[in-house]
């Protein structure tokens, strides 16, 4: 969900950016990173932890604590929330370690 | 209690106020009741009415008889701590900063809210100023019952 | 290799103040930021800031992080690398960075690290559900990226970020249904909470989370009453329905590049935790590397940007191209720092800073 109206910030309408996701091709807009795409199309969990598969969402979005951790293009531990949002890239859940294909 | 709810006593919301009778022409009401370093509301002032001095850190002290109660110092604290008061017949007439939306418009009729967040009364919006200088901090002038006077601190819009 | 007088790592409001100091001496200069934006944190503030007309107090802070940038321009000897990390530091200087997928190396005279802080975090069950976000996160989405985090939000901790997250989510049109802090008092500027209060938010003190629920999304948590000792008291839990949980319990700095380089720190609770040791100049016990801002002690962006000013006249004097005005500014922004630090908010700061100067007598 997207702030359309605010007291004091100015969102103006941007470029639309396609990306794929899980199989399914979604837009965010120009200026987003991944992760804030992501959170305004009500996705929250970005990945899942390595060994009890917990579901994991952002939590710092600064780039310290890794907890936005995605697979993108195919490049894993990408830190979603510091990354901006490309068009036509592939986004996708990561649950391990990291694997370079 | 301040410290632990955010609401100041009756007491020290009546330290800051001027006695009924200097009410009669509007004045600031500063309610700053904490040593911080901040001093906006002094230098904003175009009266020097308001007095911090070196250490930034004083709490504010309104000088009340060169207060004009023009509202500049209310947008400008950072703190939004500030507000106008006055006494104008039967009613109690406020200035008070503003930085939600939707913004209220002339006429309308909206909550009065008091210092712990609660409904006490209606609110007459009486007119709103938001110019460049006050940098999206609106000053809106509305009046309630005077008996209000040292309850009543901002508005709410009503739900229908 | 690359060769630079001043590598600042960390673009933020002290960065960017030491690098307008030492440009006004004649050094070059290179900043490198991890983001996408220079502006650190104050790039989100969308409240006007405290102080005097020095930290351009009564200014909202995206607007003094402008100022900041603005005052940069015209100085040919800068450079600005974002979105670049920093991936090797070492002890003769050299800085290795990793810029949009190129490695580039840079040799310096002289290191700044302003890296500031990181949002720490609090243990209780599920604490790892997606919803649950450091205060700063929900800035982040909100006033860069105009995203909201959620409809109904609880805050636990009720300093100066707390407070402010929780007004910036009221403006954002978010349910904010109360204010959790575990200590008996409010931790903030009093004027915050006040603002709160009056528009409805309940700040309850000596209460804290004990539990998160929700499968793959968080929906509710539980809270539980504290006594004086910190302990939850039995039979005072309750079940709020929330879909966001914003956790603001104080800041780290940091500093952690500076251990690729031997630095020496120091723990001093009061300035956050673990901080390097450092001199009255800022320089850390590694020759020619210096720290300012919140990657030193944890304060106000007030004071991350006198510190800035003085780091940058302090390299200048130390690699002898002194600033012309040096004596002068040091001892303005000094005064500007003292009187910043003179309330009771200051306490706990200046404390810290006197057992962080014992520190650099043990080194």
């Amino acid at each position: 969900m997207r702030i359309n109206e605010h007291p004091i910030l100015e969102f103006p309408k941007k470029q639309k950016i396609f990306f794929m996701f899980e199989g399914q091709r979604l837009f965010g807009y120009e200026g987003d990173t991944i992760a804030s795409a992501l959170h305004a199309l009500g996705v929250k969990t970005l990945s899942y932890s390595i060994k009890e598969n917990r579901p994991r969402g952002f939590y710092c979005a600064i780039g310290n604590c890794a907890s936005c951790n995605m697979i993108v293009n195919g490049i894993p531990n990408v830190k979603t929330c510091i990354t901006f949002l490309k068009e036509n890239m592939t986004v996708e859940r990561q649950n391990n370690k990291g694997v370079i294909k | 209690m301040l410290n632990t709810n955010g609401v100041p006593t009756l007491n020290q919301v009546l330290s800051r106020f001027p006695d009924k009778k200097a009410l009669i022409h509007p004045k600031a009401i500063l309610e700053c009741y904490e040593d911080i370093p901040c001093n906006p509301c002094e230098t904003s002032c175009p009266f020097n009415a308001i007095i911090i001095g070196e250490n930034i850190n004083t709490q504010p002290k309104l000088d009340v008889s060169l207060c004009t109660g023009c509202g500049i110092c209310v947008t400008s604290c950072p703190g939004l701590a500030i507000i106008v008061a006055q006494l104008v017949g039967d009613k109690a007439v406020f200035k008070i900063p503003y930085e939600l939306l939707p913004l209220p418009k002339k006429g309308d009729i909206w909550h009065g809210v008091n210092r712990n967040g609660d409904v006490i009364c209606d609110a007459k919006i009486e007119s709103i100023l938001a110019n460049k200088k006050q940098d999206h901090t609106a000053l809106i002038t509305v009046s309630v019952p005077s008996l209000w006077i040292h309850e009543f601190v901002t508005i709410r819009e009503k739900n229908e | 290799m690359i060769s630079k007088d001043l590598i600042i790592i960390g673009g933020g409001p002290s960065g960017l103040c030491a690098a307008k100091t030492a440009l006004e001496s004649g050094l070059s200069v290179l900043i490198i930021e991890r983001n996408p934006n220079i502006g650190g944190q104050l790039v989100k503030q969308t409240h006007k800031f405290f102080g005097s007309k020095e930290q351009y107090a009564k200014t909202r802070g995206f607007d003094i992080a402008k100022k900041l940038i603005s005052d940069l321009e015209g100085f040919s000897n800068l450079e600005i690398l974002a979105e670049t990390s920093v991936v090797g530091l070492y002890r003769d200087r050299v800085v290795t960075v990793l810029h949009q997928d190129k490695y580039l190396r840079y040799q310096a005279k002289s290191i700044i690290v302003a890296t500031g802080a990181s949002e720490k975090f609090l243990a209780f069950e599920n604490n790892d559900l997606p919803g649950i976000y450091g205060a700063g996160a929900i800035q982040t989405l909100m006033n860069n990226f105009g995203v909201l985090p959620g409809s109904d939000v609880v805050m636990i901790g009720s300093g100066n970020i707390g407070l402010i997250v929780s007004y910036q989510l009221i403006q954002a049109g978010v349910n904010v249904k109360a204010i959790l802090e575990a200590a008996p008092k409010i931790g903030g500027y009093k004027v915050h909470a006040s603002k709160v209060a009056r528009l409805g938010v309940p700040i309850l003190t000596s209460t804290t989370v004990k539990k998160a629920f929700g499968d793959t999304e968080l929906k509710a948590i539980e809270i539980v009453s504290l006594d004086e000792k910190w302990q939850q008291i039995p039979d005072t839990s309750r079940k709020m329905e929330i879909d966001t949980l914003c956790i603001s319990v104080g800041l780290s700095p940091m500093h952690q590049l500076l251990s690729m380089i031997g630095a020496k720190t120091k723990y001093v609770s009061e300035l956050g935790g673990f901080v390097p040791v450092i001199d009255e100049n800022h320089q850390t016990t590694v020759q020619s590397v210096f720290v300012c801002g919140d990657a030193v002690g944890i304060e106000e962006a007030s004071s991350a940007m006198m510190e800035g000013y003085l780091t940058g006249i302090y390299i200048s004097i130390h690699l002898n191209t002194a600033h012309p005005k040096a004596d002068d500014l040091i001892k303005y922004y000094k005064e500007q720092l003292n009187m910043l630090r003179n309330g009771p908010f200051g306490i706990k700061t200046k404390i810290g800073l006197n057992k962080l100067k014992e520190g650099m007598q043990d080194a």
